[in-house]
């Protein structure tokens, strides 16, 4: 039986067809776009192409407010580097709390290094409150980095409104929509969004290959000086092979964009419903109503997820989890915690995220999958008792924590 | 994915002794604010001999926590008592053939489990007295709070000091933005400022007479002293394969060996060399390198 890959937010397969638009970057057209033979002219055309392409998924209005960089992290240190420097006069930053690490970690540096840093908070659903944050705007804030879809949960951020306000207010306005390019439609030329960061793997392009999108005018600032590639925007050779794959990528995208709202989505809803249906003590995380069409985030409670994923596994089923255990940290997912998820639900909540390969198959495979490894955990779980929850949990189990 | 044994895999997938042991009468709750898992170990021990009858644990937690409290309740089962006590959390780890510096937490989970269990069978009351941090060196498995105490009680002022008590730092140096960081914490408490400048980050000084010292702040002879009781200490092991290991130089970091007998020529050669260069970096608390005696004239010819 072939493995059932439901990951899709941690990274995705390189589809079939942009190896093959990459390939022929590393043999024949190996080039240096820069250049003036004709072995590099050729790539400087396909650049130029991709350039294009990745214009066009976001619908932005020039190709030349596209920056290859060499990933997502890249591009958000770019950006709110950026900001900081070109306005040495504002030393205030506005993000949130369920930012991925790419913003966050940069954020709690820059702390250290004397700037100001307002971190919005989420509500039990991950929703924020538009209130505080209009009150936050000031002449002092020098960048607004708000995440558009949320990579553990799926929950999307009102980004276009945000941008809005922070236009009104004379701020910068960035977002890290990682997640949400090439699954939801996007038209930055008719928003107020001045920066935007793409990561190729997350949509079938390969890892190491990002963007950063810089609306035509807002003062800029790059992070590698060097060379005069893009614009002298962001120096270094061009990963020319990954560049096209990324463009090719983006066209792809584009295509299915109908595809992933319709048929994907549905594979989603069929296996967050037959969960729910089937396990008792479990529930969604996020904002079910207003997320991506591909993430689902189910807490089980009373269990931990790297067993579930461990069990999972064995029967190859790839997901992932907020627990702690997942990733060595000490804390359970700081975006489940921001939430206020109890810990005995955070540390069993689990991820699965879908992607155009995948099929109804898998669902029903994981749909088999699932009961039986939570009910299986639950028998060792000290919170179970033979059917259901002890009487008052965290009663009835009271350990000595060190 | 961590890199599990298969014997902690075994043990998750087929965990032993799950479940409450029927007429019970030691019971330890405990649990590790570090990841939020949590262990309920039963027990069944004799009043007379003290003997463990049987021994039962119910764990919220993940696959090396379920496997850690597997393996004890395979341990404790015929110990008495206080044989059980004298189980180390390093016990539990060898018995799983290693846990992930990260996941030593869970042994810990464990070991602390059963002082609570046989506190309880005796009636008294048990206290934690242990507490984790975020780990910072991945080397050594050395965590926050065990970095802050020794930088606290011995008012250490360098990432080198640090390294000298609690080895942390010692291996990759990946951590050592980390210690600055506690060092800059801990000293600001005091009125101090951390001056960076004052642990210069330990070079290879090639002037003859600093040749053989290391990072370890040990004075030069007693640092050969320890390494040659430390590589004697080894040699008996090798000679039962037929093999033997001499000290030939010590330069800075590098410590040049002489394998023979067995050991010269041998395939494992490298390996056991490994072996040797684990065994002194964890007695020494430095990083060091074990080179074969082969590579000296190269180095000489360096220098």
């Amino acid at each position: 039986m072939a493995d059932v890959y439901l990951d899709n937010n941690a990274t995705t397969m390189v589809d079939p067809g942009v190896v093959e638009a990459m390939i022929p970057y590393f043999t024949e057209q190996f080039g240096n776009p820069s250049s003036m033979h004709s072995f590099g002219n050729k790539v400087g055309f396909a650049l130029k192409q991709a350039r294009g392409q990745v214009q066009k998924l976001l619908g932005a209005e020039y190709d030349s407010e596209i920056i290859f960089t060499s990933c997502g992290t890249e591009s958000d240190s770019t950006a709110i580097l950026s900001a900081l420097k070109a306005q040495p006069d504002r030393n205030e930053i506005i993000t949130t709390v369920v930012e991925h690490p790419a913003v966050l970690s940069l954020c709690e540096h820059l702390e250290k290094e004397g700037y100001k840093v307002h971190y919005l908070k989420v509500n039990e659903k991950g929703q924020l409150d538009l209130q505080e944050y209009k009150e936050l705007l000031s002449e002092r804030v020098a960048i607004v980095s708000v995440m558009w879809a949320n990579n553990e949960t799926g929950t999307l951020f009102p980004v276009l409104e945000m941008a809005e306000l922070a236009n009104a207010a004379g701020v910068i306005f960035h977002t890290d929509a990682v997640q949400a390019v090439g699954k939801i439609p996007m038209d930055l030329k008719s928003s107020k969004i001045d920066m935007l960061s793409i990561s190729g793997h997350k949509l079938h392009a390969p890892k190491g290959i990002g963007v950063l999108y810089l609306r035509r005018g807002v003062r800029f600032r790059p992070l590698l000086r060097g060379g005069h590639q893009e614009r002298g925007r962001r120096a270094g050779t061009e990963n020319a092979a990954s560049i096209v794959a990324l463009g090719k990528a983006a066209e792809m995208a584009s295509e299915n964009m109908e595809f992933e709202n319709t048929k994907v989505k549905a594979m989603r809803d069929r296996l967050e419903q037959g969960i729910l249906k089937t396990v008792s003590h479990c529930f969604v995380t996020g904002d079910a109503e207003n997320r991506l069409p591909n993430t689902s985030n189910i807490a089980f409670e009373f269990v931990e997820g790297e067993a579930i994923l461990m069990l999972l596994n064995k029967q190859g089923i790839a997901a992932s989890s907020g627990s702690a255990c997942t990733s060595g940290s000490l804390e359970p997912s700081h975006v489940m915690r921001a939430m206020d998820i109890p810990y005995t639900a955070a540390h069993g909540s689990t991820r699965f995220s879908f992607s155009r390969y995948n099929t109804m198959d898998d669902v029903e495979r994981v749909l088999e999958a699932i009961p039986p490894i939570i009910e299986k955990l639950r028998k060792l779980s000290p919170y179970w008792s033979s059917n259901g929850p002890v009487e008052e949990p965290e009663k009835a189990f009271a350990p000595t924590y060190a | 994915m961590w890199d599990y044994s298969e014997t902690v895999k075994e043990h998750f997938y087929n965990p032993r002794n799950a479940g409450e042991v029927e007429d019970s009468n030691a019971t330890g709750d405990v649990g590790s604010l570090s990841c939020g898992d949590a262990l309920r170990l039963t027990l069944k021990v004799n009043p007379q001999t003290e003997i463990i009858e049987d021994a039962g644990f119910q764990t919220f937690g993940c696959g090396s926590a379920i496997a850690s409290s597997s393996a004890l309740t395979e341990m404790v089962k015929g110990m008495n008592v206080d044989e059980a006590l004298k189980i180390s959390n390093q016990d539990i780890a060898d018995y799983l053939d290693g846990l992930p510096p990260e996941k030593m937490h869970c042994s810990v989970m464990g070991r602390e489990a059963l002082q609570a269990a046989v506190a309880n069978f005796r009636g008294e009351e048990w206290k934690d007295d242990h507490e984790e941090g975020a780990l910072i060196c991945k080397c050594f498995a050395i965590d926050e709070v065990m970095i802050e105490e020794t930088v606290r009680a011995n008012n250490l002022t360098t990432v080198e000091e640090v390294a000298n008590y609690t080895k942390a730092g010692g291996g990759c140096a990946s951590c050592h933005e980390g210690i600055e960081e506690i060092l800059v914490r801990v000293m600001a408490e005091a009125g101090e400022t951390f001056d960076p400048a004052a642990s210069p980050a330990p070079e290879v000084d090639t002037t003859p007479e600093t040749l053989v010292a290391g990072t370890s702040g040990m004075a030069i002879m007693k640092r050969i002293k320890r390494i040659e009781t430390i590589i004697e200490s080894i040699r008996p092991q090798l000679k039962r394969d037929g093999g033997d290991i001499e000290l030939v130089e010590v330069m800075g970091d590098t410590i040049y060996v002489n394998m023979t007998g067995a050991c010269s020529g041998c395939q494992m050669a490298a390996q056991t060399l490994g072996g040797v260069q684990q065994r002194l970096m964890e007695d020494l608390g430095e990083f060091v390198k074990v080179l074969p005696a082969t590579e000296l004239p190269k180095a000489m010819a360096g220098a």
